[in-house]
């Protein structure tokens, strides 16, 4: 029997018991539609996390303050120490001694409770210089931001992030004045939404002002800062500025690399970190939803089984009227690929629908990989292929008088 | 004379149960010429259906050679036999073995789909034999939509379709009533008549008294031989 005849004869047997043939392809595809799920699960929640920080600016790298030790040995976390001081953002900022760096901008960050009469909202304080819009890649919608000279005399005036306006003032923000700690600074711009939905980190609950206002409302000293923010000349420099910046501030602390007191992060390395557990989440659940594919393999390799039992005779007849035991193994085992092929076509209609459905659900964006998709169709022909195998053969090496005489 | 069609050469069958040895069939010989109508008779357990299978190339004799149309098949392997088959043999079945998902004409055409024809002849083929059994209105009908007698003629259409060397027929109307077997029978003696070679397996004495000349099998060997050799 010639390839054509052969699936045609596979795809009419499994036609021929359509009920069984979609229950024994269920288990593969809830497999496949499952593994393409969580890994667009997975590249989605990656996606997310690269966007967030690519939103914080490009280019960038944070320097933190390191940890603490005090004198009974005990290390504080990572930024609990305020070495980093404002003349560290100028070192940094002076071209002459860094030639990578673009702009440089100090930022000091407190939470703070703002209030407008009757209506008070508790965000995070930044304050820091002209430079911060531009490094964070900001932008505003309505006002203005505040300027060089508004820096330099701290004046009392605050940018808020669109959500922190929204909580704040029903009508325009801009002109208004909000209460921190008693002291009233003025509204004179709203930032553009940053886009980012994440809740726990987003962009637009916050509230810039001057360094100086900042440490002045919050009556911190103003030397001290949490983070400086700086940016590189351009991407591919952007390791020469980071080698430049922790030599400088080794060398400025007075310190050597191993009692370094400060941390410097990229973007890339921020990435990393959070998608290190994202990716283990992914394998995770691509490994449990792996599993459930090979238990529809396995499904397959049942119903073919009791296919070849319960087709005993047709086989037998198949035999006396020529079919080589070739043929008869070709025949079962191309019904099973069929099966195992068909289970992932449909398995992966159903992911690229759940992929349209999920995010309206849980909220969670859904990239579908076109790789893992091919994958997992690929997967689940093998799967009809391998555990085809041994009910093909079976059927196979059965002989025709057996195959004849069984009732 | 022409060379026989079939020519059975000493055929012993063995089986081994157990601790001895069971012999089916002890040492039978046997000459087919080409268009007899031989009727294969003899009591159950006689041999009569390893004869059969050793006839149809479903089974192979222990010992002793088997020539059909001149071709030694005693020493073939399995994909050979069913080459075979394929080419020289025509089966008719006591029990149809038709598939009951397929049109009476995609039945009676699954021969030539492992025989490698194309498509087209098959189904012109098909309906040939069909026209040729009497059912050639009844081509597109499943085998559930039919009369035993029409099932059981179905199954001659399917065994004529390859012009075969031999039409073997076991026990063709041991499920049928006695109207379809007179039917059948009829149906046998007309192919005869146009010159096909027919073994017919019976255990009914008024149907193997239809064929030209029978061969009585006891205990595993050719008892008698009646009617002209």
């Amino acid at each position: 029997m010639n390839w054509p005849e052969t699936f045609r004869t596979g795809a009419e047997a499994v036609q021929a018991h359509r009920m069984r043939s979609i229950l024994t392809m269920l288990g593969i595809i809830i497999g496949v539609s499952s593994v393409i799920l969580t890994v667009g699960l997975g590249q989605g929640a990656q996606d997310e996390v690269k966007s967030q920080i690519d939103s914080l600016g490009s280019n960038l790298l944070v320097v933190s303050p390191g940890s603490t030790t005090s004198s009974s040995g005990v290390r504080g976390g990572f930024g609990s120490s305020t070495t980093l001081t404002l003349s560290d953002a100028d070192a940094i900022a002076d071209s002459s001694v860094i030639p990578d760096v673009k702009q440089v901008a100090p930022v000091t960050s407190s939470s703070v409770s703002l209030v407008n009469g009757t209506t008070n909202w508790t965000t995070t304080l930044v304050g820091s210089t002209v430079n911060w819009l531009d490094i964070r890649s900001r932008e505003l919608s309505s006002g203005r931001f505040f300027t060089a000279g508004e820096v330099a005399s701290s004046a009392p005036v605050v940018v808020l992030g669109s959500d922190t306006a929204g909580e704040l003032f029903t009508g325009t923000a801009v002109g208004q004045t909000v209460t921190v700690n008693g002291s009233a600074l003025t509204v004179i711009g709203v930032l553009e939404s940053s886009g980012s939905s994440s809740s726990e980190t987003s962009q637009d609950d916050t509230a810039v002002t001057p360094l100086g206002s900042a440490s002045s409302v919050t009556g911190t000293s103003g030397t001290s800062i949490s983070s400086i923010y700086v940016e590189g000349a351009a991407e591919s420099t952007l390791g020469a500025a980071y080698q430049e910046i922790n030599s400088l501030l080794l060398n400025l602390h007075g310190v050597t690399a191993t009692e370094a007191d400060f941390t410097i992060t990229s973007q890339e390395a921020l990435i990393e970190t959070a998608n290190s557990t994202n990716r283990t989440l992914t394998v995770l659940l691509g490994g449990v939803a792996g599993i459930s594919l090979l238990v529809g393999g396995i499904g397959v390799m049942n119903i073919m089984l009791v296919s070849v039992t319960e087709r005993i005779r047709e086989i037998g007849l198949r035999k006396a009227l020529g079919a080589t035991p070739r043929s008869i193994r070709r025949q079962f085992l191309v019904e099973a690929s069929m099966l195992g092929l068909a289970g992932g076509i449909v398995g992966v209609i159903i992911a690229v629908i759940g992929a349209q459905v999920l995010p309206g659900l849980i909220d969670q964006p859904v990239s579908l990989s076109l790789l893992a998709t091919a994958a997992a169709l690929v997967t689940s022909l093998a799967l009809g292929i391998g555990f085809g195998v041994y009910p093909a053969s079976r059927a196979a090496r059965l002989t025709p008088i057996q195959a004849l005489r069984s009732e | 004379m022409s060379e026989p069609i079939i020519e059975l050469d000493q055929v012993w069958k063995s089986y081994e149960t157990g601790a001895f040895t069971v012999h089916a069939l002890r040492g039978i010989d046997a000459q087919i010429q080409e268009g007899e109508y031989v009727a294969v008779i003899g009591p159950s357990g006689s041999g009569k259906s390893t004869l059969m299978n050793i006839l149809g190339c479903l089974d192979v004799p222990t010992s002793g050679s088997y020539h059909l149309a001149g071709q030694d098949v005693s020493t073939m392997t399995e994909a050979a036999l069913a080459e075979v088959r394929n080419r020289r043999i025509g089966f008719v079945f006591q029990q149809f073995n038709l598939l009951a998902s397929m049109p009476a004409w995609r039945n009676v055409e699954l021969p030539l789909v492992y025989a490698g024809v194309p498509r087209a002849e098959r189904r012109e083929r098909a309906i040939a034999a069909l026209t040729r059994v009497g059912l050639g209105q009844r081509a597109d009908h499943k085998p559930g939509e039919l009369s035993g007698g029409q099932q059981q003629r179905v199954a001659v259409a399917r065994a004529l379709v390859t012009e075969p060397a031999m039409i073997l027929a076991d026990e063709p109307t041991g499920n049928l009533d006695s109207e379809s077997t007179t039917d059948v029978l009829e149906l046998f003696d007309e192919l005869s008549e146009l010159g096909r070679t027919i073994v017919l397996i019976t255990h009914e004495h008024d149907v193997a008294d239809r064929a030209g000349r029978q061969l009585l099998v006891r205990d595993g060997q050719i008892a008698t031989a009646v009617g002209a050799a």
